[in-house]
Formats: C-alpha cells, structure tokens, sequence
C-alpha cells in the first residue's frame, strides 16, 4: 500500500525523520518496504508557488506566452510553451539556480535563464516532468487552490510516500486513517478524526430506493444513500493529488470520492446512477443459471450461484465487493447517486474474485474481514465529500439492511495471563493505555480486563489477540530474552536418520560431492531410469500447477538427477568426478500419501587424477563403485554381497545387487551406454543406489564380537582354476563354511587370471587363504591336513581345481 | 633419495638380525598368479631358535688365533699400536657404509674378527700378563667401537644434511591429488543449525514433503477462502483421495507442528527440518524449492521471551557472539503474537554504505517466529490455558546467502561443482 505523509498527517501529527518512521513502524505495525520522497531537490528558495495573474500573446512567437506570475513579490514576466496555462491558476515557479529535470534530456540540471524569442523571462513554469513528478511534459502542473503564494513548493506539495506491506488480516490498515490510528498509539500523538458531517434534504432516502437482502448470510449489512444535484465533473486538484500518490488513477468526481474515501478508511464503496437502477429497488442476491454481467472493465463474466450479485429490479448491477457493472455506471450526465456502503462474507468474496479472476482494490479489502459497523462511517463521510466536490445534496437518512447486527465481543483477559504468554508483566495504566488509543473499551473486573475491540477490528476475538496488541505498542524491545526452563522431552531413537547422516557424512569423505536437485522432473527423464514394470515406481505424482513443465513429475527415482548433474558438470570438469544425492523415492501409495522411501544414489567416472593434477590414462571403473560401497557398508559396521543381477538402465554383466543379510539394499553397475547417451554422457559412468530402509533393518544393534585370538593363524596362497564364470564370492563362501577340526578359515581374493596358461573357459583365482584355531598353535602337518580337506570340498562344489 | 638415507640403519648385520617376516614391509602385489605358491611361513620362535643355535654352533668351531704369548710385553705393546694404527687407517680408507660394514666385519666381527680372534686367545696368555693384555686389547676394541660409531653419525648427519640442502623439496609444487568431497552447502548450514538447537534440547522430528492440504493449511488455521493462503503459492498435487482429500507439496515444515503434537505430549522441543516447495517464479531471492527448519516448544512455563532467548542463541551460534536481535510485528496465522526476527547486519561497516543485504536498515530479516496459537494448543488436546508454546520458522538458503554472501539462491539446486566445492 502506497501511504503519502502528507495525506497521513492529516490526522495526525509526524515529525520524524522517513527512516526512522519506517522503523518504528515496522517495528510495531506492518512492514515499510521502502518509501520515496517527493520534493527531495526543489530549493525552498528558488521553486515557489505562484498564482498566474494574465496570459498574452508572445510577441514573436505564435506557440509561446507571457504569463504574468506573481510570487508575493510583485508581478513577474515569464515565457511559457505550455498548452494549459490560464490566469487564476496555482503554479510551480523556479527562478536561476533551481535544480529542475531537464524536460528533453531527462536529466537534473542546473536552471539557467536567456531571452527567448527576444523576451527576458524571470523564471520557468514547471511542468511535472520537470519538478520530477511523472514523466507529462505536455503542460504545467495544476497546483492544489489552497497553496499559499509564493511558499516553497516543498512545503506546499512535497511528500514522503512509503511503501508498506499489510496483513492479511487487517484490513484496518488499509485505510490510511485505520493507519494513522496505530502511528497515534505509537507515538503517543492524539487523533484526529476526518469530517463527516452534512446536510439533508428532507426528502428521505428510503423514498427513492428499497433494500431487501436475499442471501443474509453473502451480505452482512448494506447501507445505500441517495445524492440529488451532482455535477459531474474533475474532482479538485487536492483530491487527485492524493490519490496518484496512493496509487489510483482520478476519474471524475463521484468516483474519485468513492475511491478516497475508501483510501481512507478501507471501506469500498460502490456508486450507481440511481437513474439507470431499474425499479427502485436493490436486491443482493445469489445470481442465476446462465445470468451475466459486464463489469466495468467491459468483460462479460460468467456468474455462478455461490456469487452474490447486487441486483436491481431487474438483474445484475454489480458483483457484489469486486466490481461494478456497466450498466449502471455514473458518467458525465448522471444526475442523482445511489452510494452503495456494503459488508459481504470475507471467504465468499475471496472466492467470488478466484473464480472470475478479478481482483480488486475493494474485494482486497473485504476478503480480509470488514467490520459492518464501518460501512455506515464510510457513507458518512463519503456524503461529507460528495457535497463539498460534486455539488450534491445527500437526501435524509440512509437506506439500511442489516438483518443480524453482530453483538461486540468481550474478552475476559486474566492480568496473569500476559506474563504467562510474554514472560514479563505490562502495568494496568499501560495496558489501559495501549488497548485505548487502539479504540479498544477496557474495563478492569478484579484480576482482568474486559476487552471490547473496536468494530474495525474483527481480527482480535482472544486474549491472546489482545495480548499481541500489547506487546507491539509495548514495544518488542522491552521483552527480555530468557532461557527455557522444565525437563526435556524423551529423545526418541531414530536409527534410519542416523544410518542415513552417518552414509552422507561418509560419501563425502570418500571423495564424493554431495548435490541437491529439484525433487520434480520429468516423465522423459523417469522413463530413461525407471522400468515401466517397477509397480512402485510407475505412475508418479504429478504437480496440478508445476512452476515449469520439466519439473511436472515427482521424482520416483533420484538416477536422473545424478545424471544429468554429471552431464552438466562434464563441460568444465577433465578428471574423474563423484556426486552423491540423499532424498526420497515419492512412490505413490494407494488412498494415501506417497512413500517417501529414502536413498542414497551416486554416480561416478572419468579419468582418474595423476601425480601433476592431471586426469591420467586408467578410468573410474565398477570396482571404485564397488570399493565405494564396501566402505560405505563397512562404516556402518556390515558386510555387503554382491551378486550379479541385471537392472534397468544398467549394463548387463557389469550390474550387481547389494545385499547384507536377507536384506537385499542397493544397486551397483555401470550405467547402460545407450542410458548415459540420453544424458549427453559419452564415456563409462557407474551408479550406486542404497535404500536406507533395508539398510537400516540389516544392520545389528550391536557387531558380533570375539575376543583376538591368542594363537597365530596360518597362511596359504593357493591358486586354482575354475570355471569363467563361477564368483569368487561362490569360492570364498565354500571356504567360509568349511568346517574341519575346529579350525576358521577365512581367504581373499587377491588376483583373477585367464590367458595364458589358464585353458579356455576357465580362469584362475588367486587366494589368501587362513587358517585358525582358537586352541593351539596350527602345525604343518594340520594345515596341509585340513587344506586337502578344503580342496576336496572346492573341487566337488565348483569344480575348483588347484593349478599346477 | 629415500634409500640413502635409510640404508646405513638396515645394513646393522648382525646387531639387529632381520625380522623373519616384517609386516609393514609391502607385500609383492599380484605375483604372476598360479606360477608360484607361497611357503607356509616359519613362525616367528623356531626362526629364533635356529638363529641362536647357530650362532653358537659357529663360535665352537672357530680356530684361535695365530698368537704367539711368549714374546715381551713391549712387544706385544707395539704390536697392538700397530694393529691401532692399522686398523683406524683402514677405516678411515672405508668407504661409504658397505666399507664400513666390511671393515667392523675385519676387525670387529664375532666370529672371526682380527681383534675378536685376539680377545678370544686371551685365555690362552700366561696368567701374568693375562690382565695387561686384556686391558690393552679391551681398550684397544672400545677405541675401534668408537670410532666406527663416530665415522657412522658423521655419515649419518652428512647423508641428513644434504638431504635438507640439495634434496630440498619444492613444496609449492602440488600436492598427490587425492579425491575430496564436501557436503552441500545447504546440508552444512542445516546441520550447523540442527547442532545449535540441539544443544538446548530440541529434538529432531521428519515428516512427509508431501501433505495433506488439512495439515498444511487447514490445521494451522489458513482456511479455505482466506486471503492468508496468499503468502504461501502452492503446488497442487493432481491427485484427489477419495475424491476430497487434496494432496499438495508443503508450502513450510509448519504442518509438523500438528503431527509432533499429535503423536506426543508436553514437554514438546523438536526441530523439523525438511525441504518445502512454492509456486513461484524465480529470482536471485526466490526459489521454488526450498530447505526450512521448523522449532517447536510447547509446555507449563513457556513464554515469549524464552522464544526472543532460544533466537538469540541461535544468531549468535550461526553469525557471531557479537550479533544482536530484534523481534518486529509480523502476521502468521498459527502463531500470536506473531513476529519476524532480523539480525543487525554485520556486512556493512556503516550507516549509509547502499548495503545491498540490509538495504542500509542495519538490520536483516531471518525468520519468522511467534507464540503458538491456542486454537492450535487446544486442537491437540493440550489445555491451552495451562500449556504455552512458540513456534519459528528459518530458511535455510537465507542463512547459507548470509552466511557465505551468496548472492543469488538459484546456485543451491544447479548443482554445478564450480560453486559446490567453494564450500
């Protein structure tokens, strides 16, 4: 909302500085997002106000004039150009030296005075453009009548206009008295209230028009008056000052009234040519199948029966709150005014306004919650102008539906519950003070207050409404800053999270870069990675009303983000690179919200760095994907397998399922080539997933424990052939198993070989093979023993053959 | 380089006899796999025993020295002077350790070393003269002893010398790339304020980004129809439930103050963090993603001045002991009294540099805040008048842009390493 000083001052006094008024309203009452000063470089020496006294005719030049100006300091010769210049008029006046903008080049500069056209002139009309107004160049400003001659124009029209946002509850504050009422209570200055007094015709108003409400429970309360004798016409220059500086465009007089007066108290009003209201009568009412109007902006709307119209004895006049309708609008002939001063259900404008798209200054307003009582100040004071500006003569009394008048509440609030919600006590006299110069009656019963609120302020219905009111005023600044007291809650365990930060904290550490995407993509990049028969991941949610069409789906699998941030970075990046992304699966769940199944995904490749920083000739490969995940596993205090299995997108041969236990929990594979070129990728590129869920299940409370064997363990290299493609895990799990005279054997693969000296079809796998016993020291003799044993076993198993 | 130096400490012979296997030695990797089999290795005690028994083995099979005792004393005087003289003069001719190593074997040695020899024959002298030449020939070995020792350090501390002087390394030159990953700059500012909160007792709490429209707006009195719904642009989920229930990704993590209240009882203390989502166009201070934290504290006691104490701790923890807080009036509908909190701005120096943070206000906005509103206290079943709580909510990307001077929040989510690994 715009809010000119000036127009504030006028009902009460503001003699800070503009940055420290923002302040202090911010502070207490709603947010000052800027402000602009208006006048900030005319010299109250050298720009004054001027009356024009005559206008002649340049004598050497058909499209200039003399004007004769007078400053207080007798008449004065001044060559004007501009179109609209009249004797009687108010007018900006600068002499040499004035900083003015330059009318053609826009620019401020330094007022220097010559003969034109052979006629010395004392000084310069002003335009707008040229006091930095607006950018109308066409014609001198029209000062207001009331400017005293020859006073400095900034103190005639200068200004401070600030910008301040509101609440969404309080349309109050969107009067700029509503507002003024708060810098009163703030600063302690006294209020002071605008004019709202008039004369009647005796003719009653309810002789012209009747008011029958027909949807109570759309339309609260609606006030009509009657205004014979208008004159159409411009309202005064003071009053279209106003209201550029709030923001709103001067019509003519009527409306300008309605506008001003709404500025001012934010109540809307609406005005008819009662001439042009069929039947005398106004209805509100639900509108009808198939009823229409076009509202002033000249589009037709489409109603629907939760709208409610104001209706005439005939059919729609207005959308009730949001915007008139042509058909009755007031224009140069109009006559006589019906002033509309209404109050509608907040929620059912609001809803009006969404479905029609039409947003208004008034259904701002009124969604945010009107008091009814205001609308009857509002008539009052509209009268108070529209028979100073428009020449009209307001007909007795008003036409008044308001079928159940809302008793004012009372709030009881306990003294004690104050210090209860703030932690320090506020005295009576200031609470008293405070809720006062708010317009709110306080009563104390014993240890409370009895609060009644004002009628503009329906948003204030608790104590602890009441008790927000008194610490903004109270200021802020005087609440201390204490340390919470009382027992902790329980800490619940949460071994997901922490498997979860531990894995995160872990990737990072072995070199991987954590990202974080937009948890939306698109159905393209999900169909790259998600096979269209994985149930859980099919059919992902879609957004109604996404912020751009490439983030419409909600992720079910985090693979493409990777990807693409892989693809991304590849154009500025040489070596190798890691990233790893912890989010959720948005699996959709039947009748429910979504399973957010967390994961942790990562992809890896390219050259790997050598000595000079340089990306050296051996490549990221499956097994620094693999490596990358037994450490991971390993950190969490568990074994992985890995068992070759094919996956969507990933190659076959190079792909792998993760399990530890039963549980199976992760992927790790090169990506499938034609996958990777779909993301611009043109080299390997290798994945992991692990789902924390299982992961979290397969890990045990606490590792399984044995104390370090006092006796020391044998060691065997063997190498032996077998079949190409039999696992080493097959190997090492026969061997794990192995049970021979209480002796453990454990082994590792320490090389695989085929070629040479291997035959075709098979290949050699070199073993770590160790041996332990928890009682004795293991001799020769017991080794070679129980290595035969192993032998035998591996050969009938797997047909594991020791190479000569 | 590095062999230089280390190998006079290896080459002590038989001082220090070799480790019969030495774990830290590297293993040879990757042997030309199945050409060879390792041998069971000999444990540690036999190769010991072996060793002593060797030793033993040897010095009984050694012959005594050619040494004639039947010549004077003085004779045998000048003949150790001359052994002296000998001696010292070929160590000093020894040449770089290998010489040395040779020349103790010569003369030193135990099993047959010339001076060794002469020592052993001792028991062969005469009983008079026995003493006198055992003290010439003891005196004789300490003096060899020593000087070996002496030539060592010197070595020793020349071979050091030059490895400081002449091998001086470059250490400007880059160091061994080794592969670094950092976590998100979002994650890194969450978990700082995930500690600050924690350590005054607030519990962390997760739920569901995407959520009930109730939750996320019903539930925390933003009806349908209010223009409050303004201040939060949502992205509606297509999908009904049961032809009513409206999903939509949550607009704030405010939502979870219902859910923690629902599933507990007072005392309450969490921390919600999470990431949230608006339908908005974005700017360089508007994301449609974004990461909140919400807090939570509701029990008997709680006031709004322990709300202005827990912020005011958190400021401190995250921009600085020096920072200072203000509390301003602010409109959320689940809170009342609602406020905003900012910080004084620590990036301007002065009043009136056209800071471009504070817009020279000496202050920057950070949170929203307020008291739990009763209507919210009474809906989980807590009696309002006895219970009191405060709510705050923080932006994440606003905290990290503050505390880094990031100066765009569409970095966060582009994941471009260029920026990433700034942090």
């Amino acid at each position: 909302m715009k809010l000119p000083l000036s127009w504030l001052r006028d009902y009460v006094d503001v003699d800070l500085p503009p940055a420290e008024f923002a302040t202090r309203v911010t502070d207490a009452i709603a947010e000052v997002e800027g402000w602009e000063v208006i006048g900030e470089q005319w010299d109250p020496e050298l720009v004054r106000v001027a009356e024009v006294l005559a206008v002649d005719p340049h004598p050497n030049a058909d499209r200039l004039v003399l004007a004769t100006v007078n400053v207080g300091d007798g008449p004065k010769t001044v060559v004007c150009g501009a179109p609209n210049v009249a004797s009687g008029q108010k007018v900006a006046f600068a002499t040499e030296g004035a900083m003015l903008i330059d009318g053609h080049s826009g620019k401020l500069s330094k007022l220097k005075l010559r003969a034109i056209r052979g006629v010395d002139s004392a000084g310069m009309v002003l335009s707008e453009k040229e006091l930095g107004l607006s950018d109308d160049h066409e014609g001198i400003l029209e000062l207001p009548g009331d400017c005293a001659i020859g006073a400095p124009l900034v103190e005639a029209i200068g200004d401070v206009v600030f910008d301040v946002s509101t609440w969404a509850n309080r349309a109050d504050l969107l009067g700029i008295f509503g507002f003024a009422r708060e810098v009163a209570a703030v600063t302690g200055q006294p209020l002071r209230e605008p004019d709202r007094s008039y004369s009647q015709s005796e003719r009653p108003a309810s002789d012209f028009v009747s008011v029958t409400i027909e949807a109570p429970d759309l339309c609260r309360r609606f006030t009509a008056s009657i205004i014979e004798g208008i004159e159409m016409g411009p309202s005064p220059a003071w009053m279209q000052q106003r209201l550029i500086r709030a923001g709103m465009r001067p019509i003519n007089n009527v409306v300008d009234v309605t506008n001003y007066v709404m500025l001012e108290t934010g109540q809307p009003l609406h005005a008819f040519d009662y001439d042009l209201v069929r039947g005398a009568e106004i209805r509100p009412r639900r509108a009808r199948p198939g009823e229409t109007l076009t509202t002033l902006d000249d589009i037709e709307r489409d109603l629907d029966s939760d709208m409610l119209m104001i209706c005439d004895g005939e059919g729609p006049v207005a959308v009730a709150g949001i915007m008139g309708g042509g058909n009755s609008e007031v224009s140069e002939s109009t006559k006589t005014v019906l002033l509309e001063v209404a109050n509608f259900h907040p929620g059912a404008i609001r809803r009006t306004s969404t479905q029609l798209k039409l947003r208004s200054e008034a259904s701002l307003r009124f969604e945010k919650g009107i008091g009814p009582d205001l609308a009857s100040y509002a008539q009052d004071r509209a009268l108070h102008l529209l028979e100073q500006v428009a020449g009209g003569r307001p007909a007795a009394g008003l036409v008044d539906a308001f079928p159940t008048p809302l008793p004012s509440p009372r709030i009881t609030l306990p003294a004690a519950r104050i210090e209860q919600v703030l932690g320090i006590p506020i005295e009576a006299a200031e609470v008293r003070r405070i809720l006062v110069a708010l317009g709110f009656d306080v009563a104390e019963r014993g240890d409370a207050f009895e609060v009644t609120p004002p009628f503009w302020r329906p948003d204030v219905a608790l104590p602890d409404d009441v008790v927000e009111e008194l610490i903004r005023i109270y200021g802020y600044e005087n609440l201390p800053t204490t340390v919470l007291r009382g027992a902790l809650p329980e800490a619940q365990p949460r071994p997901l999270e922490r498997v979860r930060e531990q894995a995160r904290e872990l990737a990072a550490g072995l070199g991987f870069q954590e990202v974080v995407s937009y948890t939306l993509t698109s159905e393209e990049i999900l169909s790259r990675v998600v096979p269209s028969n994985d149930e859980d991941r099919t059919g992902p949610l879609a957004a109604m009303n996404p912020v751009a069409s490439q983030h419409t789906y909600l992720r079910t699998s985090l693979r493409g983000s990777l990807l693409s941030a892989y693809a991304g970075n590849r154009h500025h990046e040489d070596a190798a690179m890691r990233f790893f992304e912890v989010g959720v699966e948005y699996l959709p769940t039947e009748a429910d919200l979504p399973h957010e199944r967390p994961v942790l995904c990562a992809v890896l490749g390219g050259q790997r760095l050598e000595r000079w920083e340089r990306p050296g000739p051996e490549r990221l490969d499956f097994f620094d994907a693999k490596g990358a995940v037994e450490t991971l596993l390993g950190d969490l205090g568990v074994e992985g397998a890995f068992t070759a299995e094919e996956h969507f997108a990933m190659l076959p041969g190079h792909s792998a399922t993760v399990s530890v236990g039963d549980e199976s929990v992760g992927v790790v594979a090169q990506v499938h080539p034609d996958v990777a070129a779909a993301f611009d990728i043109e080299e390997p590129v290798f994945l992991i997933e692990l789902w924390f869920e299982p992961l979290t299940r397969a890990i045990p409370e606490r590792p399984d424990y044995a104390p370090p064997s006092r006796y020391p363990e044998a060691r065997r290299d063997l190498a032996l052939l077998v079949p190409a493609d039999t696992p080493a895990s097959a190997l090492l799990e026969v061997i794990r198993t192995h049970r021979a005279r209480g002796v453990r054997i454990s082994a590792d693969v320490f090389d695989e070989y085929r070629g040479e000296g291997v035959p075709a079809g098979q290949k050699s796998l070199a073993l770590a093979v160790r041996f332990r016993a928890d009682d004795r020291t293991l001799g020769e003799k017991d080794v070679v023993r129980i290595e035969q044993g192993l032998l035998r076993r591996l050969d009938q198993d797997l047909d594991a053959t020791l190479r000569a | 380089m590095l062999v230089t130096i280390f190998v006079p400490w290896l080459a002590n012979g038989d001082r220090k006899p070799a480790a019969p296997s030495n774990p830290l030695a590297p293993q040879s990797r990757a042997a030309p796999c199945g050409r060879q089999t390792r041998k069971v290795k000999t444990p540690l005690a036999l190769h010991r025993a072996f060793a002593f028994g060797d030793w033993l083995l040897s010095a009984r099979l050694s012959r005594s020295p050619t040494y004639n005792f039947t010549q004077p004393m003085s004779t045998i005087e000048a003949e150790i002077d001359a052994l002296r003289t000998e001696a010292l003069e070929a160590l000093t001719e020894a040449d770089g350790e290998a010489g040395r190593e040779a020349w103790r074997a010569e003369w030193l040695g135990r099993k047959d070393g010339r001076l060794t020899l002469r020592l052993r024959a001792l028991k062969d002298a005469p009983p008079e003269s026995r003493a006198a030449l055992g003290k010439s020939l003891n005196e004789l070995k300490a003096t060899l002893e020593g000087e070996l020792e002496a030539r060592r350090d010197s070595a020793r501390a020349d071979a050091l010398a030059a490895l400081s002087a002449d091998a001086a390394l470059d250490v400007t030159l880059p160091g061994r790339p080794q592969s670094l990953g950092r976590l998100h700059p979002v994650t890194q500012t969450m978990n700082d304020c995930i500690d600050a909160f924690a350590e005054m007792g607030f519990r962390v709490f997760e739920g569901p980004e995407v959520e009930w429209s109730r939750y996320n707006f019903d539930a925390v009195r933003i009806p349908d129809d209010h223009p409050a719904r303004d201040m939060w642009d949502t992205i509606w989920i297509d999908t009904l439930i049961e032809g009513e229930r409206q999903m939509l990704l949550r607009t704030h993590t405010s939502p979870n103050q219902i859910r923690v209240m629902e599933q507990t009882e007072p005392p309450v203390r969490v921390i919600v963090p999470g990431k949230c989502y608006r339908q908005e166009a974005t700017d360089a201070s508007h994301e449609w993603m974004l990461t909140q934290i919400e807090g939570l504290a509701v029990d008997e006691g709680v006031r709004m001045s322990d709300l202005k104490g827990t912020l005011y701790a958190f400021a401190r923890r995250l921009f600085g002991e020096d920072r200072r807080i203000i509390f301003h009036h602010s409109y959320f509908p689940f809170v009342e009294p609602g406020v905003e909190m900012a910080i004084d701005c620590f990036l301007c120096a002065e009043p009136g540099s056209d800071c471009r943070t504070c817009q020279d206000t000496g202050w920057i906005e950070v949170l929203g805040a307020g008291m739990v509103h009763p209507e919210i206290i009474e809906n989980a079943g807590y009696d309002s008048s006895r219970y009191t709580g405060f709510a705050f909510g923080v932006g994440i990307e606003r905290v990290a842009m503050l505390r880094w001077g990031i100066e765009d929040i569409r970095h966060f989510y582009q994941n471009d390493l260029r920026f990433l690994r700034q942090f």
